[in-house]
């Protein structure tokens, strides 16, 4: 950093990516796309706006999960599935800070789940990034609920019989005011999907499709291969008609409630018939159509921010809350504790 | 007019008032209890309900009571055996007649007594005139009629007169025990002030009640129970749930810290999170997470970020909660977590008392995993125990195990409003200085220091996996791991550096020593005391502290020749004081759900006597 950070009164404190790792060796594999999300948020962390000892890395178990240890800022290793519920303790007990949950598939959608909707549900504010490998990696190798139907892994060697979960969809669903994707072999735009979740104020949730190179290798190497990805991933950008192809000559159009792919190529169709993205967007519909995309035979995998609304967060409405009744009653005091009721008096 | 009626003087009294669950008779026995309370009488109290909120009307499951034992002296219980019944139906009637005492009182409301509800509550004939009832004092009174005749002319719907009945039930009961009804009338007008008709209606029938005991020829005698002695003060009626919450704000108020409390809803402990809900202008935060899980989990956060974090629970809560009680034990961030004991296994009587989970307190959890565990001994000692609890977490760096149980939970008692001196010093030393901080470094307690998200320059790192001694990174080390767990392991003994001593009422060495733990404390006190009438030489120790024991434990133990261990459940206690101090005791266990009786304990000290020739 350049300024003397031993002087609190400096009010801009200028931080370079170098200040948020801490001195741990990093202890993934060789080749874990978790390497590269480590660095594209401490590439991103000086543009946060945050003091250092504000910011706080929650996390459960697994792979992911190790990443609190590799920031320098606060950290907290939490248990399996339960670091929203603790990441939500640390926020309400002190809404300064800003908080984060590193997880992933396993961790927030199997054996967190119930923490995860009700973070999205209240609206907390928390920055979730989901490292989804799809795939338990820490544990060697067993399905996740987010492996496609018919995965073979050593929990299913003739393959799944059970449909995954749309990771999107469910924090969309859950009531997530802040819903984007993003891919570990995108730097730049991971790097930009961690700095708008950090400006953003409510329930943040970022999926990032992050490979395990030992036990789902290539699980996303359509949509990160060179030859491939311009035609498997479409990039999610406000304003913007939807289009992609390594001449962005394809795009999506709207047909009703049913989503086609259009050539622009062949003459019929051009971008004015494209569906323009929208954020914004109040109404929901929109949103669950991007999302069913990665379900459907061969539309392309959107990335970017799919949906971004503003709506009270939890932490400040009660907050608020604490501030109304104060108004109304007047501070607490061990007076008021005990003098409310029925109470009498012995001489 | 009528006769002026004579006025007999009792010591204290047992009041047991029953009826349908929807009948009001919780609101009935409290009301009660505030204008005991408020004539200065000492108190206990104790409701019964069923798990059902509605069971159907007049059947036997359906059937709520609330217990008030009062009296001019010191009492400890709610009382074993009703003087006095009060029985809004036959249901009521019929399963509260075999805990009452030979000749005691029966009040029944007479009106509820129809071919109907006497089938409902399997009676094959009307008692009231069968002649079943013979051996007991019965009053019968057609409280719902007289109600209804009372209340002709008002305006409000028949279902509504006859909702009133409890309070002409109330009435009648104010004048046959002395007491004002002045306090139920303020009540009445404050409950329903956006409903006048409902408070004149309310109002009517307590007169009615009250005026309906001066007049009628039912009654010859009224009777009185004499102020108390009790130590000079203010007071407040509180149950053992109320009390825990104020206990926790005082906490907070002592210490400075904002109190937070992660709490999913669950039977008996409820109240407790409800209470605290309230205290908004205490700052305090109570978070209704999405399951026992989040509870605890957000508590953690909530504590490593700062507050002083509490959770709340009874025993299925407990059972999910013990994960993260190691990540708690691992990390050293105080916390406190109140179980407040049902009956178990599984969802066992979610209503009912037990103090079955004291095993589980201690040594449920994976891995070497010790806490202090302590437990409250009556529903105003829950307050006392809260500080305690609060005090110990945050001095010792540590999750402390508080355990109540339904019976104090739900139970009441007064209790001396303390003033800011009276309560414990809980000094909080947030970690501020940079300069050699370690996460896992220690103070002479073994405590690590708290250090704060938020302070510059402590940021640090911390979880589940074993940590290297003062430095709290990741260590695998063998020898790390022995070392940090036997640091954790003293850690915790040190706290009995730190506990009262384990002091013995009575006789100091002899034959015989009760010991108890929590809430059986006040059925074999007063149990002792009323043995000590009669002559006997006897001793009491109770134990507030189970993990880590007085210090003097061993040697209180040693003093005498035998041990009476009486809890609820199939000896716990009993096993752990054989297997820590290597002293057999003699078990004495009820597990029905119910408290132990003081005649039951009494009974098995007289046993264990010879009877009438061990004085």
């Amino acid at each position: 950093m350049e300024n003397n950070i031993k002087n609190n009164e400096v009010a801009e404190v200028k931080y370079t990516a170098k200040d948020f790792a801490s001195d741990q060796d990093v202890k993934w594999c060789p080749g874990c796309g978790d390497y590269s999300i480590l660095a594209q948020v401490q590439r991103s962390s000086p543009d946060f706006g945050e003091k250092l000892e504000n910011i706080v890395w929650v996390s459960g178990i697994g792979c992911s999960s190790r990443f609190p240890y590799y920031m320098s800022t606060y950290g907290f290793h939490g248990i399996h599935g339960r670091a929203a519920a603790i990441a939500t303790g640390v926020k309400l007990a002190n809404p300064k800070l800003q908080v984060w949950v590193a997880t992933g598939d396993g961790d927030m959608l199997s054996i967190g789940g119930n923490h995860f909707i009700h973070a999205c549900r209240k609206n907390v504010n928390l920055k979730i990034i989901m490292f989804n490998n799809k795939i338990y990696g820490l544990t060697k190798g067993q399905y996740s609920p987010t492996s496609e139907l018919g995965k073979v892994s050593k929990t299913s060697p003739y393959g799944t019989v059970d449909w995954p979960f749309n990771s999107i969809k469910l924090a969309a669903g859950s009531g997530a005011t802040f819903v984007a994707r993003s891919i570990d072999r995108e730097p730049k735009h991971l790097q930009e999907m961690i700095t708008r979740a950090s400006k953003h104020n409510g329930a943040a949730f970022i999926e990032v499709y992050q490979n395990c190179p030992i036990f789902n290798d290539g699980a996303h190497a359509h949509l990160t291969e060179k030859d491939v990805k311009h035609d498997n991933v479409i990039v999610m950008e406000h304003g913007k008609p939807l289009l992609f192809g390594k001449n962005k000559d394809k795009g999506i159009r709207l047909d009703g409630l049913n989503p086609e792919i259009i050539d622009l190529s062949d003459g019929k169709w051009s971008v004015n018939d494209v569906w323009v993205h929208d954020e914004l967007d109040d109404n929901p519909t929109r949103v669950f159509l991007l999302a069913r995309f990665s379900d459907l035979q061969g539309f392309p995998i959107p990335i970017g921010v799919f949906r971004q609304f503003n709506k009270a967060t939890y932490n400040d409405n009660v907050e608020e809350q604490i501030k109304l009744i104060k108004q109304k009653k007047g501070e607490g005091t061990l007076e008021k504790l005990f003098y409310t009721g029925n109470t009498w008096e012995v001489s | 007019m009528s006769k002026e009626k004579e006025v007999v003087v009792l010591d204290e009294v047992t009041v047991r008032f029953a009826g349908d669950s929807g009948d009001g008779m919780q609101l009935t026995g409290s009301q009660f209890t505030d204008t005991t309370a408020a004539v200065g009488n000492d108190l206990s109290t104790l409701p019964d309900f069923p798990a059902e909120i509605r069971a159907p009307a007049g059947s036997l499951s359906g059937v709520s009571g609330f217990q008030l034992h009062f009296s001019s002296s010191d009492i400890q219980t709610p009382g074993d055996s009703p003087d006095v019944l009060v029985a809004m139906n036959p249901a009521a009637l019929k399963v509260n007649l075999k805990d009452m005492k030979s000749n005691g009182t029966i009040l029944v409301n007479s009106s509820a007594f129809d071919t109907k509800n006497l089938k409902l509550a399997k009676y094959d004939s009307n008692p009231l005139e069968d002649g079943s009832l013979q051996g007991y004092q019965l009053i019968s009174v057609p409280i719902t009629q007289l109600t209804m005749g009372a209340l002709e002319g008002l305006d409000i719907s028949l279902k509504e007169k006859e909702r009133c009945k409890n309070f002409f039930a109330l009435g009648l009961m104010y004048w046959l025990y002395n007491r004002p009804i002045e306090g139920s009338s303020k009540w009445i007008e404050t409950k329903f002030a956006k409903k006048p008709l409902i408070v004149e209606a309310n109002k009517k029938a307590l007169k009615a009640g009250y005026y309906y005991g001066e007049h009628t020829e039912l009654f010859t005698t009224r009777y009185d129970v004499h102020k108390a002695k009790l130590p000079k003060g203010h007071y407040r009626n509180v149950s053992g749930n109320e009390a825990v919450a104020l206990g926790f704000v005082s906490a907070s108020l002592r210490s400075g810290l904002p109190l937070f409390l992660g709490s999913y809803p669950i039977t008996p402990a409820s109240e407790i999170l409800q209470e605290l809900s309230k205290y908004k202008n205490f700052g305090v935060k109570t978070f209704q997470a999405e399951d026992e899980i989040a509870g605890i989990c957000s508590a953690i956060g909530a504590s490593f970020a700062g507050n002083l974090a509490i959770t709340t629970t009874s025993g299925p809560g407990l059972s999910l909660k013990t994960e993260a009680m190691g990540l708690a034990v691992i990390t050293e961030l105080p916390l406190v977590i109140v179980n407040v004991q049902r009956g178990g296994p599984s969802t066992g009587l979610p209503t009912k008392t037990e103090q079955s989970d004291l095993l589980m307190a201690l040594y449920g959890r994976h891995g070497e995993a010790p806490l202090p565990v302590l437990a409250a001994s009556s529903p105003a000692d829950c307050f006392w125990m809260s500080l305690e609890a609060a005090r110990i977490a945050i001095k010792y760096m540590t999750p402390v195990i508080l355990l109540t149980n339904g019976y104090i939970a739900l139970g009441s008692e007064p209790l001396r409003i303390p003033s800011i001196d009276d309560l414990p010093e809980i000094p909080v030393n947030f970690r501020k200085d940079p300069e050699g901080f370690q996460p896992y470094m220690r103070d002479e307690n073994l405590a690590r220091p708290w250090a704060i998200p938020g302070t510059p320059g402590l940021e640090h790192r911390i979880g589940g996996l074993e940590k290297k001694h003062i430095y709290g990174n990741i260590s695998y080390e063998p020898e790390n791991h022995a070392l940090m767990t036997k640091i954790r392991d003293e850690k915790i003994k040190n706290v009995q550096k730190d506990i009262p001593l384990l002091e013995v009422e009575g006789e100091k060495t002899g034959d015989l020593l009760v010991l108890s733990w929590g809430s059986t404390y006040g059925p074999v006190k007063e149990a002792m005391r009323r043995l000590k009438k009669k002559g006997y030489k006897l001793s009491l120790a109770h134990l507030k502290y189970l993990n880590p024991f007085p210090a003097n434990t061993a040697d209180v133990l040693k003093s005498f020749k035998r041990i009476l261990v009486p809890e609820l459940n199939l000896g716990q206690l009993a096993r752990v004081i054989r297997s820590e101090f290597l002293i057999d005791v003699i078990q004495y266990n009820k597990v029905q759900g119910q408290p132990i009786k003081t005649s039951e304990v009494e009974g098995k000290i007289l046993e264990l006597l010879g009877g009438e020739n061990g004085k």
